[in-house]
């Protein structure tokens, strides 16, 4: 069988073809790659670096914590894991009084952000399309404009010698100001402002699948409108309740803007000892752990969203 | 009980021909404008009690509006709807004595069957022992009790359906409305559910008021007809008066086949009318008050003609010659389409005998004689 090289050459692909032909037959996997590469280098990484200064001691040195790794005279590696961090977090009151208020808040805030946006998206379903899709960009204007720009605005909204104060002096209701700056008031209210959106999005996207027929369903066989709201809308958004809920409830848990300029130095939220042990206090490990367990603490419902979201799908 | 109910009420099986009959529902100038838009235009419309009253029309025709005005989930632009007496103007949906089943089904997706079923009772506060009771015998009646447990995306399309029409019948509504009730399911269960539900209906003894743009749907269910067009009623009748008897052209070529002859009238007697159409001149032994010369229609079933080669000696008064062009086999019968002068008539002729060498009898090209009795053209005016 005498096959020259030339007939190999032709029929042998080109790099090119060959290329393209493994690129189609990987797409998915590639796709798939990029942001998981993304979360290893940006996130994963990132956390493991924090995971390890938390685990080291503060002494005063560039940078302010003692190495993890240390080479003694004899040439033999040391580890050095201090767990003391987690301890100090653990014993001072400061700390866990702290967690429990930015899970209160974040919770309260929550819970607040559900009564407002539930009706929010279900009237923004029921409304008329065009209506619809102005109502929607409502929601979604706000994000335009830089959130601390808007948190700035609510200061000078809510100051002692602010609009809403000097509105209410000059047309006599009130005297004196009332105090509302660096109030619980001021946290609730700039936390619910800023994640009202993300509650009602998630909760405008399961109404919206939410077929009409049920209710009228509903309507035929005798139930009215607070029934079958109770009976057949409530139970078939409670998806997006919990993925609206989450959505808000981690990221408020460790907000750092809004108790820090709506409360001042009063409200205590964790975003906020954690800014102060980094660069108050230059205790880099303390900062670090106490990140850690944050990220521990919200962890958790994460998990619990991910086994719900894994049992939803299985349903279907 | 049901049935002891509706005997001994006495109940023709023809109420609308009875006088003094009260209708059960009352439609009177019923309007619905959507904008611009007339979907059901000024209509009157009487269903009595125990019949299987179907709406027909094709999509667009208003007959699911006004069904939807009868459950309440629409109000009427003008005009009333009266149920049992009662004027349904100011009753909202979920007072009304009316059940309806969904085209999509409409089933509560996280709840079982039997809490589908159960949840008009529960509604209405019935106790839960008899709610039970009653769940269960509704589904034994749909022959679903083995899948109480279920829910509604772990079902088949046809126990889904089973699943609403035992919820809308499960109250025990004195009007039972169907939207497309088959209109999901494929022929062979299709044509198996449509007789099982006119045993429910004759075991329930309730009235019907089923929506179908099917028209084999509407001819087996149904005590009467309503055919539908453009937000107005066409024709009201029987099945067998919708189809051997249409009014109008339009009735006429929506049900069924027709051959459908433009003619003129040249002669009229009190018992006999006679028309020249471009396949001759047709014989109709009914008098109608049409004036000689005048422009009509004739409708002629494809069924209702005969066929035979040219010397076969074909029956009926009324012979055309014709070729044959197209044929089509279907087993039980055969349709062919027969060339008569400027025509293309339909024939349908069953497959009375078996073909010899396996060869049919009549064949394309073949001359045929076409023949059919003075009863069966219907003459139409519009």
């Amino acid at each position: 069988m005498a096959v020259t090289t030339e007939e190999m050459m032709l029929n042998r692909p080109s790099l090119g073809a060959r290329l393209s032909r493994l690129v189609q037959a990987r797409w998915q996997r590639i796709v798939v790659f990029v942001p998981y590469v993304w979360m290893l280098i940006f996130f994963l990484f990132p956390f493991f670096i924090v995971a390890k200064i938390s685990l080291a001691e503060s002494i005063i040195a560039s940078p302010p914590f003692s190495q993890m790794l240390e080479w003694t005279e004899e040439g033999i590696v040391t580890v050095r894991l201090v767990f003391d961090n987690f301890v100090y977090i653990l014993e001072d009151e400061l700390y866990a009084s702290t967690y429990i208020n930015s899970v209160k808040i974040a919770a309260i805030s929550t819970v607040i952000s559900l009564l407002i946006g539930y009706p929010i998206a279900y009237g923004i379903v029921r409304s008329p399309p065009v209506t619809r899709n102005l109502l929607l960009m409502a929601v979604i204007l706000p994000f335009w404009t830089s959130f601390l720009l808007r948190v700035y605005a609510w200061m000078g909204l809510l100051a002692d010698q602010g609009t809403i104060n000097n509105l209410l002096i000059a047309i006599g209701l009130i005297d004196e100001p009332i105090r509302m700056l660096y109030t619980d008031f001021a946290v609730y209210l700039g936390i619910v402002y800023t994640y009202l959106p993300f509650v009602i999005l998630p909760l405008y996207a399961n109404m919206e699948k939410l077929d009409n027929s049920l209710l009228e369903a509903a309507a035929d066989l005798g139930a009215r409108p607070i029934n079958a709201f109770l009976t057949v809308t409530l139970p078939l958004t409670v998806p997006g309740i919990i993925a609206g809920s989450l959505l808000m409830f981690i990221p408020a848990t460790g907000e750092y803007v809004v108790p820090d300029l709506l409360g001042g130095g009063n409200v205590q939220m964790i975003g906020r000892v954690l800014y102060n042990e980094f660069h108050a206090n230059t205790d880099w490990p303390i900062a670090s752990a106490v990140a850690i367990a944050l990220l521990v603490l919200l962890v958790v419902p994460m998990m619990i969203y991910q086994h719900y979201q894994a049992r939803e799908t299985e349903r279907r | 009980m049901a049935d002891q109910e509706r005997g001994s009420e006495g109940v023709s099986a023809t109420p609308w021909l009875e006088p003094g009959v009260e209708p059960f529902v009352r439609i009177r100038g019923v309007t619905k404008t959507f904008g611009d838009f007339v979907a059901v235009d000024n209509v009157d419309l009487d269903i009595y009690k125990g019949e299987l009253f179907c709406l027909l029309g094709g999509s667009g025709c208003g007959k699911s509006t006004l069904l939807r005005m009868l459950a309440g989930f629409e109000t009427p632009t003008s005009g009333t709807i009266t149920i049992d007496g009662v004027d349904m103007s100011s009753v909202p949906a979920y007072e009304r004595p009316t059940n309806m089943m969904f085209q999509s089904y409409a089933l509560f997706p996280h709840m079982t069957v039997e809490k589908n079923v159960g949840y008009g009772l529960r509604q209405a506060r019935v106790p839960k022992p008899e709610i039970a009771e009653r769940v269960d015998d509704i589904l034994r009646l749909v022959q679903l009790q083995d899948f109480s447990k279920r829910k509604p995306q772990q079902l088949s399309g046809g126990q889904k359906q089973r699943v609403a029409l035992a919820r809308a019948l499960v109250k025990r509504p004195k009007l039972l409305l169907l939207d497309e009730p088959l209109g999901a399911l494929d022929k062979r269960l299709r044509e198996q559910t449509q007789f099982e539900l006119m045993n429910i209906q004759e075991q329930v003894g309730i009235t019907f008021i089923v929506v179908t743009h099917d028209q084999e749907e509407a001819m087996t269910l149904s005590t009467r007809i309503a055919v539908m067009d453009a937000g107005v009623f066409r024709q009201i009748g029987t099945p067998t008066e919708i189809y051997e008897f249409p009014e109008s052209r339009f009735v006429a070529d929506f049900i069924g086949s027709t051959n459908m002859l433009e003619g003129r009238v040249t002669e009229t007697g009190s018992d006999h009318v006679d028309v020249d159409t471009e396949v001759g001149p047709i014989h109709i032994d009914q008098g109608m008050p049409v004036g000689d010369g005048a422009r009509v229609w004739i409708a002629l079933r494809p069924e209702k003609i005969r066929l035979a080669k040219t010397g076969d000696g074909a029956l009926g008064s009324v012979q055309v010659k014709g070729i044959v062009e197209e044929m089509g086999y279907f087993g039980d019968m055969s349709v062919y389409k027969v060339r008569v002068g400027g025509s293309l008539i339909e024939v349908c002729a069953p497959n009375r005998v078996r073909p010899k060498d396996r060869q049919h009898a009549i064949q394309w090209e073949d001359e045929v004689v076409l023949s059919w009795d003075d009863s069966s053209p219907v003459l139409l005016v519009r």
